[in-house]
């Protein structure tokens, strides 16, 4: 499913919105989840999961094409931890046997 | 302070001007369709952000971490998120902008 899927799943079950006014909110939504990540501040999705950014300290590696050592600088990386009700539904999905 | 449904509702209103109903429901949408999508199997990919993959993970040997006892770990599906390259590199520059906490 890519984004404009989505946009038209939102569209079916629902009739006050144009699917204009579902673009830009879809877009706002995820432009809100960016910009808080942005700030290093977490988002808290309950029964999706949360994100937030881990740190990578800097490390030595190597270019590929030269094989010249360069230093990487640290850096954060965003991170999605799923929440319990998404860990659920996607494993009974997929037919597999739940752990309790 | 972290993102919450509320506050992401809220900006629906501040800024699209949709009414706090319609912005719950769009929040609440938005969120569910992407879980029905992952519930069906499918991989979710927004761009600009990243993607939602699924992951078929075998059976394998496991450990009470209290007891010590041998229990086996099921075999699952499960959702990993990664970062489109757009994202990571607007997080990235972070560290570089901001001394750590």
């Amino acid at each position: 499913m890519i984004k404009s899927e989505l946009i038209d799943e939102i569209a079916l079950k629902q009739t006050q919105l144009s699917i204009k006014d579902i673009e830009l909110s879809v877009k706002t939504i995820l432009t809100q989840m960016v910009e808080t990540l942005e700030k290093s501040e977490r988002i808290e999705i309950r029964g999706f999961g949360s994100f937030s950014l881990h740190y990578r300290p800097a490390r030595k590696g190597r270019n590929p094409k030269t094989g010249e050592p360069v230093v990487l600088p640290e850096k954060y990386v965003p991170h999605f931890k799923p929440g319990k009700e998404l860990r659920e539904r996607v494993n009974i999905g997929g037919g597999y046997t739940r752990t309790k | 302070m972290a993102l919450t449904k509320a506050a992401i509702a809220n900006g629906l209103y501040n800024e699209l001007g949709l009414n706090k109903r319609e912005a719950k429901e769009m929040v609440e949408s938005f969120f569910e369709e992407i879980r029905l999508g992952l519930e069906k199997g499918e991989q979710v990919k927004l761009s600009g952000f990243g993607n939602f993959d699924l992951h078929d993970k075998q059976e394998r040997p496991g450990r009470n971490p209290k007891t010590g006892k041998e229990i086996p770990i099921s075999a699952r599906r499960v959702v990993t998120f990664r970062p489109g390259q757009k994202l990571r590199t607007r997080i990235e520059s972070y560290a570089r902008t901001n001394k750590r906490k």
